[in-house]
């Protein structure tokens, strides 16, 4: 992983991760992006598990991080492709292995959890790991500018 | 225009109104599916006419954008809190296909989804999604070939399911019946026990089974905006608890209950006991059940007034005296009946959508909002005068008087009614301020009958009534 990628990794307080649909589109979702160095994770609540569905069909999917004010003032851009794995074994704990990560960019989740009763299901998650494949940077974050392109695993197109 | 495609918890938009929410953002991120069959996405700033459902932008360099597939245009936003986390979350995305235009590319908006906790609440929006949730598990439970199903701590799951903190609802009155007999002369500290711990049976019974029935009647499925006070426990929606389950809890609670009528009825029974033991079941399970369903036919409020007002006060005050009734307990029970039936009342103002959806004609869902906060303001102002009349005419202590103290939170209440009527999550604060009003007009009214015992104790020939 390149390293400005990795830098804006662990300062996203928000990415866009894209799944395609059975008919072959594209549906994005805002998500918080968790880096530990080899996978990119994210979570989602059953509640909102399309994704996951999504992602069971079809595991190809790409996270970009654009949004300046979400990365702390930072301009630079970037999507990265790869390949989703679903990780649902136990969606009541499961995903709690990574909250040390979540809760460093998002402090209030660990009081959030200690009153799950409150919304249950909120707490019932499954975790999504990204393998990186494909790498696209923009410096500058202008898309005037062609894209480094650093790749990952093989080739992804 | 909007309208709820299927599946989805929050309206799909149409490209035009997608369109239009898309502009408000400072960028765009367009997104396709490669011919590798990963999206690519990147971030540019595009030109939105919402009129024309049509969104120009410059050609990203270096990318191969397809015209012969669907691409998508998302706005996402956040606001960072710094030691918090972020709030003020909305995204949008449409989606359509691309023309090459000159330089670059318009797309033509064919249709959009997307969400703004400012307009859809993130508990509704989770609320509208739990059909999402469900479905999961049985995907889940499907693969695997043994149920799989949400899960809470047995602590957290009783708490929830049934209901607990609202006990105080029968807490209240049941100890205000054995002080007045107290008051009186009587006072069996078993009898006591017996009284409140079967009440308190009766009153979960009526939580569980009042969550069954309106499970069955389809009006905890129709509520979309329940909060920590209305709306039901939810356990079953939420696959927490099965029907089935629930229901043996009910029926658990009321054997419980029963059995603790018996011996009531056997060691400190009387024909009035007899009589408000049934009155009071019949009124908790008829509460939802069919065939009376009162809450249904608009009677839910008096039966809730009844219930934990005059037939729990009473019941406790007869089991004490040995069927010896006496005005005072009745007039003392009145303004508790008042506050606690206004605890149902305000409850059911967010539940009223849900609620008119099932068919229970509720006060809030036959009558307007004006009509409603009129109705809080006679039945609280009921309450102290009441209060007050029973004290002048001599049925009640003086020092019962203690819960004027409470008018300044009923005008609290009443204040917050109008503001929040349309608004589930604002009016939460409401809600659980007229839970304290009920709550602390009780202790007040306890304070007072013990300043009577204590005063009674020490000064044995002291009159604290009128006249």
């Amino acid at each position: 992983m390149p390293p400005p990628v990795e830098e804006l990794l662990e300062a996203a307080l928000v990415g866009e991760l894209t799944v395609v649909d059975r008919r072959g589109r594209p549906v994005t979702y805002p998500l918080i992006p968790l880096w530990d160095g080899v996978h990119v994770y994210l979570t989602s609540s059953t509640l909102f598990s399309r994704k996951l569905e999504h992602i069971g069909a079809n595991p190809r999917v790409a996270l970009s991080i654009t949004d300046p004010v979400a990365v702390g003032g930072r301009t630079d851009r970037a999507t990265i492709q790869g390949d989703a794995r679903v990780i649902d074994e136990d969606p009541h704990g499961g995903w709690e292995r990574l909250l040390p990560i979540w809760a460093a960019k998002e402090p209030a989740i660990v009081e959030f959890l200690k009153a799950r009763v409150a919304l249950p299901l909120f707490f019932e998650r499954a975790l999504i790991e990204i393998t990186p494949r494909r790498v696209l940077y923009w410096p500058d974050g202008d898309a005037a500018t062609a894209p480094q392109v650093t790749e990952l695993i093989g080739e992804a197109a | 225009m909007t309208s709820i495609a299927d599946g989805r918890s929050t309206p799909e938009l149409d490209a035009r109104a997608g369109l239009e929410k898309l502009a408000t953002y400072p960028h765009h991120i367009l997104t396709w599916v490669d011919d590798a069959g990963y999206p690519v996405s990147v971030a540019l700033e595009a030109d939105i006419d919402p009129i024309d459902r049509a969104a120009s932008f410059e050609a990203p360099a270096g990318l191969t954008v397809p015209l012969d597939r669907d691409v998508s245009l998302t706005g996402s936003h956040i606001r960072p809190q710094p030691g918090y986390g972020y709030d003020e979350r909305r995204h949008v995305t449409v989606w359509g296909r691309l023309t090459a235009a000159g330089d670059g590319y318009t797309l033509t908006g064919e249709r959009a989804w997307g969400w703004d906790e400012a307009e859809v609440p993130f508990f509704e929006y989770s609320e509208r999604s739990l059909p999402q949730s469900r479905r999961y598990f049985d995907a889940l439970s499907a693969e695997r070939g043994t149920p799989v199903k949400p899960r809470l701590s047995l602590g957290w799951l009783t708490l929830r399911a049934t209901r607990l903190p609202f006990l105080s609802a029968t807490v209240v009155p049941v100890l205000l019946g054995i002080a007045i007999a107290a008051t009186h002369g009587t006072f069996d500290p078993v009898a006591a026990i017996l009284t409140v711990v079967g009440a308190s049976f009766v009153h979960l019974g009526l939580n569980v089974a009042n969550d069954v029935f309106d499970t069955v009647q389809g009006a905890d499925d129709a509520n979309v905006t329940p909060t920590k006070f209305s709306g039901g426990s939810r356990v079953i929606q939420y696959g927490l608890l099965s029907l089935r389950r629930m229901a043996t809890i009910a029926t658990a609670f009321y054997l419980a209950a029963g059995a603790i009528g018996l011996v009531l009825l056997a060691f400190w029974g009387s024909p009035a006991l007899l009589v408000i033991g049934i009155a009071g079941f019949v009124v908790s399970l008829g509460y939802t059940a069919p065939p009376l369903k009162f809450v249904y036919r608009g009677l839910g409020e008096i039966a809730v007034a009844v219930g934990f007002g005059p037939l729990m006060l009473l019941g406790a005050y007869v089991v004490q005296t040995r069927g010896i009734l006496a005005w005072e307990p009745f007039v003392a029970s009145i303004p508790v009946a008042l506050f606690i039936a206004l605890i149902l009342y305000v409850n059911e103002i967010p539940d009223r959508r849900g609620d008119a959806h099932a068919g229970k004609r509720t006060l809030p869902v036959r009558y307007s909002r004006d009509a409603v906060i009129t109705g809080f303001n006679l039945a609280a102002g009921a309450a102290y005068v009441v209060l007050v009349v029973g004290v002048g005419v001599g049925l009640l202590p003086i020092p019962t008087l203690l819960m004027l103290l409470t008018v300044p939170l009923a005008l609290q209440v009443s204040r917050g009614l109008r503001p929040n009527y349309d608004n589930p999550y604002g009016l939460m604060a409401v809600m659980g301020d007229n839970v304290q009003l009920h709550l602390r007009a009780g202790i007040l009214l306890l304070v007072g009958y013990a300043i009577v015992l204590i005063l009674g104790a020490l000064a044995p020939g002291l009159d604290l009534f009128v006249g």
